[in-house]
C-alpha cells in the first residue's frame, strides 16, 4: 500500500491517492495533496474542504455536487453557489479532488 | 491515479495494434497467449476489509498487476470443486458448456470485441476460456488429449485470463441474441465470476457496493438520515423550480405501494433529476406510496458476484415490503435490478405470495405480468397512466431537448421492455429520433461499463467497449441534432455520461422520468416555469394565453414519433 510522508509520519493512501484511515487527516495532509495536484489552497478552497468534512461528520458520505453547490451558496453567498465556481477552485472536479483533499473516501455504486 | 488516454490517442493506439477485425491473424494460439495487466486494463482488487465484512474467502492486499496473487494453497482444487458443484446445480451452465458448436455467430456482436479487436473478447472465445477447463478437467477426451481436444488444466495463467476477460464482459447478452442455440453468455460470465470469488479474485468496485448494501441498505452506503436528507433536499429544489410542495413518506406502514429505485437516483447526477421526476409523478396522481431507508437500493451488485449474494440483497426488498405491509412494489429506473427480479427472483426468494397482484390504484389496470414477483416497472406504470389520460402533460416543456432512446441491456433483453419507455418518451417530448436499428431494442449496444465495471481506473477499457454505442449516438447527433440520450438504468445514466463526454461532446444523458417531471402540469404551479429540473436549462417559452390543456396521448408507432425507418 502506498504511503504519504506527513512530517515524518507515514500515512496510508489507496490506489487512487485517497486517504485509507480518515482519522489520519490533518491540514498538512490536505496541503500535501494540493501540492501534488499543483493547487495552492486559499481561504476559498478551505471553505469547501471544511464544509465537506462537516458534512461527512454528519452523514458519513461525501455530499453530492448539487448539495455542495446549494450549501456553499447558502452559507457563503449566491455568487459562490454554482458549479462553475467550484470547478474553478477544483479543476479536476469538486466531488473527486476536493474530497481527496478533505480526506474523504470516494463514493461507489452507480455513480 | 490511472491516466486515461485522450480519444485521439486511444484511436491511434487501436489502429497501431494488430486487430482481428481488420483481418490481422494472431501469431500464436490463444492458449499460448498470456494476459498482460497494464494500468487502465483492470479494476482494482477488492479491499480486504470489504471481503472480511462479507465473509468472503481470502481477504488480502493485492492487485491484479502483481505477479503473486497470494492465493491459498490448493486454490486450483477449490475452483474445480466449485466448477463441479455448479455443473450439477445449474443445468443451464452444463448445457452451455456442452452445446456450443463454435459457429462464430456471436463473434462480432460484442461491444468489447468491436472496440478492441482482441480475439479473447469474441464471446465464443471468452466462453472457451471456461469451456476449455471443462473439457480438460472433466471430460474424458479432454483429459487424455488435452489441447487437441480443446482442453487444458486450471493454472494461474488461466485464472488471470478469466479475471481479465470476465471483467471485460458486461453480461449485456447482445451476443446471446445472435446465438442459434440461445446460449446465455451472461450466465457463463456469472459462473466464472462466482468461481473467482471462491479464491478471492474480486474487484473492489463490485464488492464495496455489495458490502455497503449489506450494511446500510444501498450501494452508496447512505445511512437512513443521509438518504432522507438527500431526498428532502431534492424536494426543496422541486418546490423552488415548480412551486409544487412534496412531502415524501419514508418507512410508512400500511402504504399501498413500496417504491424502490437505485440509490444513485437519490444521490448522483444525473439520476437525481429522474428522482425529482418520480416524486412529481407520484404527487400528480396522489399515489399512496412509501420509500424505505432499509430497502433503499434497487440495484443488486450481488448479481455481479455470486448467486447467494444476489439472493441476499434481493431479499431485503421483499422483507421490507412484508414489514411495511404494502400491497405491491413499484420499481424505478434500474437495469440489472430487473434482470434479477424478472429472471431470478421467482426461484430465489419467490413467489412473493404475501403481496397482492399489482393493480394500478389510478387506472385499475392489473399487471398480471408481475404475478409472481409483485413488482412493476415504473415505465409500465407510467405508460398505463398516459394511455388512460391520467396525466396532464405539456411536452413542449422539453422542446430544448432533442432526444434519442438507449435501450438498457437488462430491461430490453432481460425483460422485453421496449415499447413502454418509448411510449412514455413520445408523450412527454416533441423531438425524438431513433438510433440505427441494429443498435437499439433487442440489438442494443451496452454502455460498455455495466456489471460493476463503472470505475474510473478502468476508463480506457470502458471507452473502447462503449465505442459502438457512442458511434450510434454520434450518428443521430450529426444527422438529427439530437442532444439528449435518455434511458432507464442508473448505471447507464452514470456511465453514458462519461462515454458521451469522451466520444460525443455536447450530448447529455437523462432518465425517462426526468422528462416526465418536466412535462407534468400541476394545478397552481409556477407557470410558465422558468426552468427545467436541471435549473441551468432555461425554457424558451412564450407566455401562454390560457392554461395548457391535457393533451390526448399520442399513439406510439413502431418507428417512433418522427423516427427513422
Amino acid at each position: 500500500m502506498a504511503t504519504v510522508d506527513v512530517s515524518g509520519k507515514q500515512v496510508e493512501v489507496d490506489e487512487d491517492g485517497y486517504l485509507v484511515n480518515l482519522e489520519d487527516w490533518t491540514k498538512e495532509l490536505a496541503e500535501i495533496f494540493a501540492k501534488e495536484d499543483e493547487i495552492e489552497l486559499t481561504e476559498a478552497h478551505w471553505e469547501v474542504i471544511n464544509f465537506l468534512r462537516d458534512y461527512y461528520e454528519k452523514y458519513q458520505i461525501a455530499p453530492m455536487i448539487k448539495i455542495l453547490v446549494k450549501e456553499i451558496g447558502k452559507s457563503m453567498g449566491k455568487e459562490k453557489g454554482n458549479t462553475k465556481y467550484l470547478y474553478e477552485l477544483y479543476p479536476a472536479g469538486p466531488a473527486k479532488q476536493a474530497c481527496r483533499f478533505a480526506g474523504l473516501p470516494k463514493p461507489t455504486g452507480c455513480v | 491515479m490511472v491516466k486515461t488516454p485522450k480519444p485521439k490517442e486511444l484511436t491511434e493506439n487501436l489502429l497501431e495494434k494488430p486487430n482481428l477485425l481488420r483481418g490481422d491473424q494472431p501469431k500464436q494460439s490463444w492458449m499460448e497467449t498470456p494476459v498482460e495487466f497494464k494500468p487502465g486494463t483492470y479494476c482494482h482488487a477488492a479491499k480486504p476489509k470489504v471481503l472480511e465484512g462479507l465473509g468472503f474467502p481470502n481477504p488480502r492486499e493485492w492487485q491484479p498487476g502483481d505477479d503473486d496473487w497470494q492465493l491459498p494453497d490448493g486454490w486450483e482444487e477449490t475452483i474445480l470443486k466449485g466448477f463441479q458443484e455448479r455443473l450439477k446445480k445449474f443445468r443451464s451452465f452444463k448445457l452451455y458448456m456442452d452445446i456450443c458448436v463454435r459457429c462464430g455467430a456471436c463473434a462480432d456482436k460484442c461491444h468489447f470485441f468491436l472496440g478492441s479487436g482482441d480475439p479473447k473478447n469474441m464471446p465464443v472465445l471468452r466462453a472457451e476460456l471456461v469451456r476449455s477447463i471443462y473439457r480438460g478437467e472433466f471430460k474424458t477426451a479432454g483429459k487424455i488429449l488435452g489441447s487437441i481436444a480443446g482442453g487444458r488444466k486450471m493454472t494461474i495463467g488461466v485464472l488471470k485470463e478469466w479475471f481479465m476477460y470476465f471483467h471485460q464482459c458486461t453480461q449485456c447478452r447482445r451476443c446471446s441474441v445472435f446465438c442459434p442455440y440461445g446460449i446465455d453468455t451472461a450466465e457463463i460470465t456469472m459462473m466464472a465470476r462466482e468461481m473467482m470469488s471462491l479464491v478471492g479474485a474480486n474487484i473492489n468496485w463490485i464488492m464495496e457496493p455489495v458490502s455497503n448494501c449489506n450494511r446500510t441498505g444501498n450501494h452508496l452506503g447512505l445511512q437512513p438520515h443521509a438518504f432522507v436528507s438527500s431526498i428532502r433536499s431534492l424536494c426543496e429544489d422541486i418546490e423552488e423550480i415548480t412551486g409544487v410542495s412534496i412531502d415524501v413518506p419514508f418507512n410508512k406502514k400500511g402504504a399501498e405501494i413500496l417504491f424502490i429505485t437505485p440509490s444513485a437516483d437519490a444521490f448522483a447526477m444525473p439520476g437525481i433529476y429522474t428522482m425529482m421526476g418520480y416524486l412529481l409523478l407520484f404527487k400528480h396522481i396522489g399515489l399512496d406510496y412509501t420509500m424505505s431507508t432499509y430497502a433503499s437500493e434497487g440495484g443488486n451488485f450481488g448479481s455481479f458476484t455470486n448467486n447467494e449474494t444476489m439472493k441476499m440483497l434481493n431479499a431485503k426488498m421483499y422483507a421490507e415490503a412484508k414489514r411495511l405491509g404494502v400491497k405491491w412494489i413499484l420499481g424505478g429506473e434500474c437495469g440489472h435490478m430487473w434482470r434479477v427480479v424478472h429472471q431470478y427472483m421467482d426461484t430465489m426468494n419467490g413467489p412473493a405470495d404475501f403481496l397482492e397482484l399489482p393493480k394500478s390504484p389510478i387506472t385499475g389496470t392489473v399487471f398480471s405480468n408481475a404475478a409472481s414477483t409483485k413488482m412493476v416497472h415504473i415505465a409500465e406504470f407510467t405508460a398505463d397512466l398516459i394511455k388512460h389520460g391520467k396525466l396532464k402533460l405539456d411536452p413542449s416543456r422539453n422542446d430544448h431537448w432533442h432526444t434519442t432512446w438507449h435501450d438498457s441491456c437488462n430491461t430490453a433483453r432481460g425483460m422485453g421492455l421496449l415499447e413502454e419507455p418509448r411510449y412514455v418518451l413520445q408523450n412527454v417530448v416533441n423531438k425524438f429520433h431513433e438510433m440505427p436499428e441494429n443498435t437499439i431494442r433487442e440489438q442494443t449496444f451496452c454502455c460498455g461499463s455495466g456489471t460493476g465495471l463503472n470505475t474510473d481506473e478502468f476508463m480506457e477499457v470502458r471507452m473502447k467497449g462503449g465505442l459502438p454505442r457512442a458511434n450510434a449516438v454520434k450518428y443521430v447527433m450529426e444527422k438529427h441534432d439530437v442532444n439528449l440520450l435518455s434511458c432507464v438504468c442508473a448505471i447507464d445514466r452514470a456511465t453514458l455520461s462519461s462515454l458521451v463526454q469522451y466520444w460525443v461532446p455536447g450530448m447529455e444523458v437523462s432518465g425517462l422520468h426526468e422528462l416526465v417531471g418536466n412535462a407534468l402540469v400541476f394545478e397552481g404551479e409556477k407557470w410558465p416555469r422558468a426552468m427545467d429540473l436541471r435549473e441551468d436549462e432555461p425554457y424558451d417559452y412564450e407566455e401562454p394565453e390560457e392554461e395548457p390543456e391535457a393533451e390526448a396521448p399520442a399513439e406510439a408507432t413502431e418507428e417512433g414519433g418522427e423516427g427513422d425507418v
